[in-house]
C-alpha cells in the first residue's frame, strides 16, 4: 500500500453545470449556543469557496446546514433560487466528502462509487461505466475490486471524491477532507481536488482550518469567527486588505506592534500607516504589520537579531526592538543576519489593520 | 525506582513457562471435562447387570424412544420456537434502538447499558415474581402459547446480546457512514439495511447465537410460569429414565458449545479483518 498519488488522467467525465448557492440569514442554535449567527453568503455557479476559521467558529456547521445534515433555526438556504432548508439531505442532490474516512467497509471501491447511482436507479450497465469513469478521474480505476481497508488514507479520500462526483451533483461539499492525511499527500490531493473542480466546473464549498490550504485552492475565502463571517474575498484581498485584526492575524503572519491612531492613520515607530477597514477611534492601538512589509535598512528603527529561519525560497528573521517588541521580517534568502547582530529596520508603508488597545 | 525494577523484572520474565501453562491448561480441562465425561459414562452404564452399552444412544438416534418421551420432542420444538422468536424480538427491538442511540442520542447510552445489564443482576426467581402478573395480561391478549415466553426471554438475553452488538457498533463509524449514505441519496431504510446492518453482521450473529444458547438452557422462568421447554421436560424425563435425560442434556450442551465455537470464530475473523 502506498501513500503516493499517481498522475491522474485527463478528465473525460461530463462537466456539470454548477448551481448558485445562497445562505441568507442562516441561524443555528445548539442549546443556548448560537453556532451560526445570521450567516449571509452567496456562491456563484462553478465557484470554489473555502470556509476558513478556527475550531468552533461554525464553518462545519454551516456546511452541514447546507447539506441538510443539520437543520437550521432561521434563514434560507437557496440552491438556484429554490429554498432547500426543509428538503432532507438525501434529496438535496449534493456530493459530500467527509473529514473521517467514510467508504462503506462491506463494499468494494466500485460498489462504493456506484452507491449514489444505485440510489438514483441508474441502470446497471450505465452505473458501472460511470463509476469506472469517476475512478479513472481520480486515478484509481485499477482499484475497483479492493475494499476500503486495503487502501491508504489518501486513496480512500480520492475514492470518496469519485463517489461524491459520480452522481453529477449540483454542489460539492468538502468537510476538511485532507486533515487526516500526511503533509505530502495532503498537498497532492489538494491540488488534484482543485484540478478536478476547475475541469468539472462544479460549485464547491470547502471547509478547512488551514489557511494555506484555503488560499491555495479557493476562488474566494470566507473567514469565520464565532458563528459570523468576518470577511469574504479572494485570497489576495484577504491577505492584502483584511477588514479586521482577526482576519489579518488568522490569514498569513502578522506582527503586533503598539501604535497611536489619529484620523484614520496609525503612527508606528514614527512612521504613519493607513488603517484598513472600519474606522478606529483615536488613541493607543495594536497595529498588525505583515513580515514582508518590514525591510532591513542602513538606518531607521534600531533592532537586535534574535533568530533566523531558512524557509526554502525565502528567509524569516526575528528581531527585538528597544521596547522589547518582537518582530518577524520576511526577506530574500541570500541575506543572512546572525543572532545578536545590530540592524536597522524600515516600514514599507503598506496599509495595516489596527485595533484599540 | 521500585516500579522500574518491577517492569525490568517483568521484561526478563515475560510470562509463565510452557510447563506452567500446560499444567494450568490440564487442570482447567479436567475441571470442565470431568462432569461431561461422568455424564457420558453414566449414559453408557449397563444397569444392574454391570458393564457398558451404547443401546440407549442407539435408541435415541434411531427414534425408538417410547411414547412416554413424546413430551420431550414437543419440548425441543417449543425451545426451538422460543429461540427463534426470542432472536427476532431481540433483533427488532434492540438493534434499531442501539443504532438510534448511537446516531442521535449518545447521552442515553449509559442508561441503555444499565437497563440492558439489569437482567444479569436480578435473580431469575425475582424476575418471575415480577413477570407473573404481567403474564396474566399477556395470556389474555396473546393466549397462553409457549412462544409468549419469548417476551421474558427477550429481557433475559439483553445483557449478552447488548454486549455483542455494542462491541461491533463501536468498531465502525456509524454516524459518518450513515451521513455519507444520506448525502448520496439513501433514505433511512436503505441506510439501516444496506449500510449499517451489513457492517454489524458479526455482532448480530454473535448476539443471535448467544441468545439461542441462553434460551436452550433456561429452566427457572419456564418452570415457574408453567410452560414446557427443553429444560423442564428434561426434569420430567429424568424421573422416568435418568439415562435418556442425561443424553439429551449432553446433546443440548454440545449444541450450545457449537454455537459458542461459531461465535469465537466470528470474533477471530473480525480481529483478522481489523488487522
Amino acid at each position: 500500500m502506498t501513500n503516493t498519488i499517481p498522475v491522474a488522467p485527463v478528465i473525460d467525465i461530463e462537466p456539470v453545470s454548477g448551481a448558485r448557492v445562497e445562505l441568507a440569514g442562516v441561524v443555528k442554535y445548539f442549546g443556548p449556543h448560537r453556532a451560526l449567527n445570521s450567516i449571509n453568503l452567496a456562491i456563484e455557479p462553478g465557484e470554489f469557496i473555502a470556509l476558513l476559521g478556527p475550531s468552533g467558529c461554525g464553518k462545519t456547521t454551516a456546511l452541514r446546514a447546507l447539506s441538510g445534515l443539520e437543520g437550521i433555526d432561521d434563514g434560507e438556504i437557496l440552491i438556484d433560487g429554490e429554498d432547500v432548508a426543509s428538503i432532507p439531505t438525501n434529496r438535496r442532490d449534493m456530493g459530500m466528502v467527509f473529514q473521517s474516512y467514510s467508504l462503506f467497509p462491506h463494499m468494494t471501491v466500485l460498489e462504493n462509487v456506484q452507491f449514489g447511482l444505485r440510489m438514483r436507479r441508474v441502470p446497471a450497465a450505465e452505473r458501472k461505466g460511470r463509476a469506472v469513469e469517476a475512478l479513472d478521474m481520480v486515478g484509481l480505476a485499477q482499484f475497483g475490486s479492493r475494499y476500503a481497508h486495503q487502501l491508504s488514507g489518501g486513496q480512500q479520500q480520492r475514492v470518496a471524491l469519485a463517489r461524491a462526483l459520480v452522481t453529477r451533483p449540483r454542489v460539492l461539499l468538502l468537510d476538511e477532507p485532507l486533515s487526516a492525511l500526511d503533509a505530502k499527500v495532503r498537498v497532492q490531493l489538494r491540488d488534484e481536488i482543485h484540478r478536478i473542480q476547475t475541469e468539472l466546473g462544479i460549485t464547491t464549498v470547502f471547509v478547512t482550518h488551514d489557511q494555506e490550504e484555503a488560499l491555495a485552492v479557493a476562488d474566494r475565502v470566507a473567514v469565520m469567527r464565532d458563528g459570523v463571517i468576518e470577511q469574504v474575498g479572494t485570497p489576495e484581498e484577504l491577505y492584502s486588505t483584511p477588514v479586521s485584526p482577526f482576519v489579518a492575524d488568522f490569514v498569513g503572519l502578522s506582527n503586533r506592534v503598539a501604535g497611536i491612531a489619529a484620523a484614520g492613520k496609525a503612527t508606528v515607530q514614527g512612521v504613519e500607516l493607513t488603517i484598513l477597514g472600519a474606522p478606529v477611534r483615536d488613541g493607543e492601538v495594536t497595529v498588525y504589520i505583515r513580515p514582508e512589509d518590514i525591510a532591513f535598512a542602513s538606518e531607521g528603527i534600531p533592532a537586535t537579531v534574535v533568530a533566523s529561519s531558512f524557509l526554502g525560497s525565502l528567509r524569516r528573521t526575528q528581531v527585538r526592538l528597544a521596547d522589547d517588541t518582537l518582530l518577524s521580517i520576511q526577506h530574500e534568502v541570500d541575506m543572512r543576519h546572525e543572532p545578536g547582530e545590530s540592524v536597522h529596520l524600515r516600514l514599507k508603508g503598506a496599509p495595516v489593520s489596527a485595533v484599540p488597545r | 525506582m521500585a516500579a522500574v525494577n518491577r517492569r525490568l523484572q517483568r521484561a526478563h520474565h515475560p510470562g509463565p513457562t510452557a510447563a506452567t501453562r500446560a499444567i494450568i491448561l490440564v487442570v482447567v480441562a479436567i475441571f470442565f471435562a470431568l462432569p461431561l465425561v461422568s455424564m457420558v459414562e453414566f449414559t453408557l452404564r449397563g444397569g444392574l447387570e454391570g458393564g457398558y452399552t451404547i443401546d440407549r444412544w442407539v435408541t435415541v438416534f434411531t427414534g425408538q424412544l417410547g411414547p412416554e418421551f413424546n413430551q420431550l420432542w414437543i419440548a425441543i420444538g417449543n425451545s426451538l420456537v422460543l429461540a427463534v422468536v426470542t432472536v427476532v424480538i431481540m433483533l427488532v427491538l434492540l438493534v434499531p434502538t442501539m443504532i438510534l442511540i448511537k446516531l442521535s442520542f449518545p447521552r442515553l447510552r449509559p442508561v441503555m447499558e444499565f437497563i440492558c445489564l439489569l437482567p444479569i443482576t436480578i435473580p431469575a426467581i425475582v424476575l418471575v415474581v415480577g413477570l407473573a402478573p404481567i403474564y396474566r395480561v399477556v395470556s389474555s391478549i396473546f393466549g397462553s402459547g409457549v412462544w409468549t415466553l419469548a417476551f421474558a426471554y427477550g429481557i433475559l438475553v439483553l445483557p449478552y446480546a447488548y454486549r455483542a452488538i455494542q462491541a461491533n457498533l463501536d468498531s465502525i463509524d456509524v454516524k459518518t457512514l450513515s451521513e455519507a449514505a444520506r448525502s448520496l441519496g439513501a433514505g433511512w431504510g436503505t441506510v439501516l439495511f444496506r449500510v449499517i446492518v451489513p457492517n454489524l453482521r458479526r455482532g448480530l450473529l454473535a448476539a443471535s447465537f448467544i441468545s439461542v444458547a441462553v434460551v436452550l438452557g433456561e429452566f427457572t422462568i419456564a418452570s415457574l410460569l408453567n410452560r414446557i421447554n427443553l429444560q423442564t421436560a428434561l426434569l420430567v424425563v429424568n424421573k422416568a429414565d435418568p439415562y435418556i435425560a442425561v443424553i439429551f442434556a449432553l446433546l443440548a450442551l454440545v449444541f450450545a458449545f457449537l454455537l459458542l465455537v461459531i461465535i469465537g470464530r466470528l470474533g477471530s475473523a473480525r480481529r483478522k479483518d481489523n488487522s
